[in-house]
């Protein structure tokens, strides 16, 4: 049998505990790929089905979390009970430069921490008066956006009103952000309302917003790094190699970046985008209002790197391509002397991944760079268009999950037996004490940057860490006792 | 203790009937009625004010409900009956279904349930949202008085919140106790409303004339049993009271659906059926275009 047979037996095995209305549902999100088809023929961005365990997250979680919160010296408030906030504190790593409570907020958690009474009587006096108390207490923030949880959009507060008063009375953007987590199947959602937000209430506003730097003077070589939230510092060896190779930053939205950088965006020549599923709606955006073309790339592994660096430096002139070039060239004994290094430790191993917006197709060339293999691979949250993006990078027998369950990834990593999974962090543990090797890659476990020549140094040691550990040797997996 | 509950449409004149039928029970129990409208207007006829301080008004002023007192907010009325407002927010902010729940949430929690006979709950309008179901949920209100009319969309209230009762009456204990008619001097009025229901699978269990003595009384924030008690309106009242306290004909109403209540409303005249309604309309349309 082929490993597309296999594959698709095992499938049909997995299937076999739900029930058949469930078994019919899950069926449609679960394939191997093909050679040559388009897409992975999976569904996607669907209900997860009741009853099982699903690892996504909800709208606020998209909004707050991953969109507007790395925007550093903005307050974004939780708007509603403390808890979203509370859990949702620093949970993505996102670095930053400033002095967090002065000009920088990112690692603080500004709630409206609703009651029994701001329920019923409805918050909006309460979310003015908080608005107001930050304004004294953090006079050099610059902005606020407002995630609005649950409750706020049951009892239908009217946030846009209070947002748009207090935008006059400080003359700084207030943001309201309806990202109510019961609305739409995933935190994907969040991610496009938070988008829409920016272009509904920031970029109309942005000439009258925007501080240019002193001196600045519109060049051909301007760009945006977009939808780098910067966790664990990937945004800056990003930054490093576009810098290098003759282009100039002007705006990081939203890792590391501040709310003037968002309202630089407009001014730049091409949007760099790298994760799609999170900001391909403003890059589109953008792209309709301003003319400002868009790209994605990818900084996962030099070989990848190689080949994104020549396809930016295609949109400029012979100078960017020829620094390109000779960026390439600097950084390749390096990357040669790494994976002398850990190819051999490395070669053949083989990988399960499950993760969120890009990381599922872009992580891959960082793996098979040491010679690693991955032979499974699935979003949380992504679309159609994820999917077949997904396609140019993995190969024939390719097992592909779409939201997958627990009980599912759980019995595919026992019949597949890969060397390392790489997830997030509900599924750590329990591979682990399955003795599988694990490394999360929301958070890089801990970890980072994996972005850039400097990213790969750590992602190669990394792997090796996880993979070649001794403790594993010294546990049993239980189903093979 | 019996727990019962008024629902009806608003303006039906709902919480002059319960009030006055509560004020004739208290002759003979010790009642407490919870007032579950924003507006909070279900005791005032007890008390002689306007408004009393409601739970929720004063829980927003200390900050939570929790640093309200009971007696602050629970006040002896005309004859010793209890008072209590749960109060709400202004009209189109919050939200009154959760007001509701917190309020009953905080009477309980605070005994104000101990050594009663009879708790009324008056409930406004229609059952809208989960928080005004609050009070025929499981170990509240068990027996729902429904305040309507001959009028058209008096009924329609009375259907809907038969549909809120018969899903509370599965999962719960609560149970239709029958129809209460405040007259609106409609044509067939008594007719209508005990084929109404009928149609429900219940009894119209009294018919309130209509008498100015009503509008006498509640000028002097009082009800009838208080300002006239010899009025034969007084009486009426009693009566009333009389069959609640001794009703033992509690169902699981069985809604009727909009056609079925338009049939009916058909039948008596209010409506006309539907190739009436075209002949209408023609007739109309022949008149304009000349």
């Amino acid at each position: 049998m082929t490993t597309v047979e296999n594959n698709q037996d095992l499938i049909k095995e997995v299937l076999e505990a739900y029930p058949e209305k469930a078994a019919k549902k899950r069926q449609k999100h679960l394939d191997v790929y093909e050679e040559n088809n388009s897409d992975c023929g999976v569904k996607s961005n669907k209900k997860s089905v009741p009853g099982v365990m699903t690892t996504r997250g909800c709208a606020y979680a998209g909004a707050k979390g991953v969109v507007w919160g790395p925007v550093k010296d903005m307050v974004h408030i939780s708007h509603g009970p403390v808890g979203c906030g509370y859990y949702s504190w620093s949970g993505r790593r996102n670095y930053y430069v400033g002095t967090t409570g002065i000009d920088s907020f990112g690692t603080m958690q500004f709630t409206s921490d609703f009651q029994e009474r701001d329920i019923v009587f409805g918050g909006d006096k309460k979310l003015a008066k908080l608005l107001d108390e930050l304004e004294v207490l953090f006079p050099l923030s610059q902005g606020t956006t407002i995630e609005s949880e649950c409750p706020v959009g049951l009892i239908g507060d009217d946030i846009e009103a209070v947002a748009r008063a207090k935008a006059k009375e400080t003359g700084k953007p207030v943001v309201p952000v309806r990202c109510e987590g019961f609305r739409g199947v995933s935190q994907s959602l969040g991610h496009h309302i938070a988008n829409d937000t920016v272009r509904d209430w920031v970029l109309p506003k942005a000439d009258e917003y925007r501080k240019t730097p002193e001196g600045y003077e519109p060049g051909p070589y301007d760009v945006n790094i977009i939808g780098d939230y910067n966790i664990g510092g990937d945004a800056w060896p990003s930054r490093m190699l576009l810098e290098a190779m003759g282009l100039r930053v002007i705006s990081q939205f939203s890792g590391d970046g501040s709310f003037n950088e968002v309202v630089m965006a407009p001014l730049a020549k091409l949007n760099l985008i790298h994760c799609y599923r999170s900001m391909n709606y403003l890059c589109r955006h953008m792209e309709e209002t301003y003319g400002i073309g868009w790209m994605e790339f990818n900084f996962f592994g030099p070989t990848q790197i190689a080949k994104s660096l020549r396809s930016i430096a295609a949109k400029f002139d012979e100078t960017i391509q020829a620094n390109a070039e000779r960026v390439i060239a600097e950084y390749q004994s390096n990357m040669d002397a790494i994976i002398a290094q850990y190819r051999p430790r490395l070669e053949g191993k083989t990988v399960m991944m499950m993760v969120g917006g890009l990381r599922p197709r872009h992580v891959i060339p960082a793996f098979q760079d040491l010679g690693m293999d991955v032979i499974g691979t699935g979003y949380e949250f992504g679309h159609g268009d994820d999917y077949k993006r997904t396609t140019e990078y993995i190969k024939e027998g390719t097992i592909i999950y779409d939201d997958v369950s627990g009980h599912e990834f759980e019995e595919f990593a026992k019949k597949l037996n890969p060397d390392l999974i790489a997830a997030g962090i509900k599924e750590k543990y329990v591979f682990q004490k399955m003795a599988l090797p694990f490394r999360q890659m929301h958070s890089w476990d801990y970890s980072g940057p994996y972005h850039g020549y400097h990213g790969f140094a750590v992602f190669a040691r990394d792997m090796d860490l996880a993979i070649n550990n001794p403790t594993w040797s010294l546990i049993e997996n239980p189903w093979q006792k | 203790m019996r727990q019962i509950a008024f629902y009806g449409k608003g303006g039906i004149g709902k919480s002059t009937t319960s009030q006055n039928t509560i004020a004739a029970l208290s002759e003979t129990e010790r009642v407490m009625i919870v007032g579950c409208d924003p507006k909070a207007d279900s005791t005032r006829l007890m008390l002689h004010c306007k408004a009393q301080t409601t739970i929720l008004s004063l829980a927003a002023e200390r900050g939570s409900v929790e640093d309200v007192e009971l007696e602050e907010v629970l006040v002896p009325g005309y004859n010793n009956v209890r008072c209590v407002e749960s109060g709400g927010p202004e009209p189109g902010v919050g939200c009154a279904g959760r007001g509701i729940i917190t309020a009953i949430n905080f009477l309980e929690e605070e005994g104000a349930y101990e050594d009663l006979d009879l708790v009324s709950y008056d409930v406004l309008g229609d059952v809208v949202c989960g928080g005004f179901a609050m009070p025929i949920r499981e170990g509240k209100a068990q027996e729902i008085y429904i305040v309507t009319s001959g009028e058209m969309m008096a009924m329609y209230a009375a259907n809907n919140i038969a549909r809120g009762i018969l899903k509370y009456a599965q999962s719960g204990g609560v149970r239709l106790g029958g129809l209460i008619c405040n007259s609106r001097k409609v044509d067939k009025e008594v007719e209508l409303i005990e084929a109404l229901a009928e149609k429900l699978g219940t009894k119209m269990i009294h018919f309130v004339p209509r008498d100015n003595v009503v509008q006498r009384a509640e000028l002097r924030r009082m009800t009838v049993i208080e300002y006239e008690p010899e009025h034969p309106q007084a009486n009426e009242y009693r009566a009333l009271a009389d069959k609640i306290k001794n009703n033992k004909d509690l169902v699981i109403p069985t809604p009727i659906t909009m056609d079925e209540l338009e049939d009916l409303l058909v039948e008596f005249g209010f409506m006309d059926s539907d190739e009436e309604y075209q002949k209408v309309i023609e007739a109309d349309k022949a008149t304009t275009s000349v």
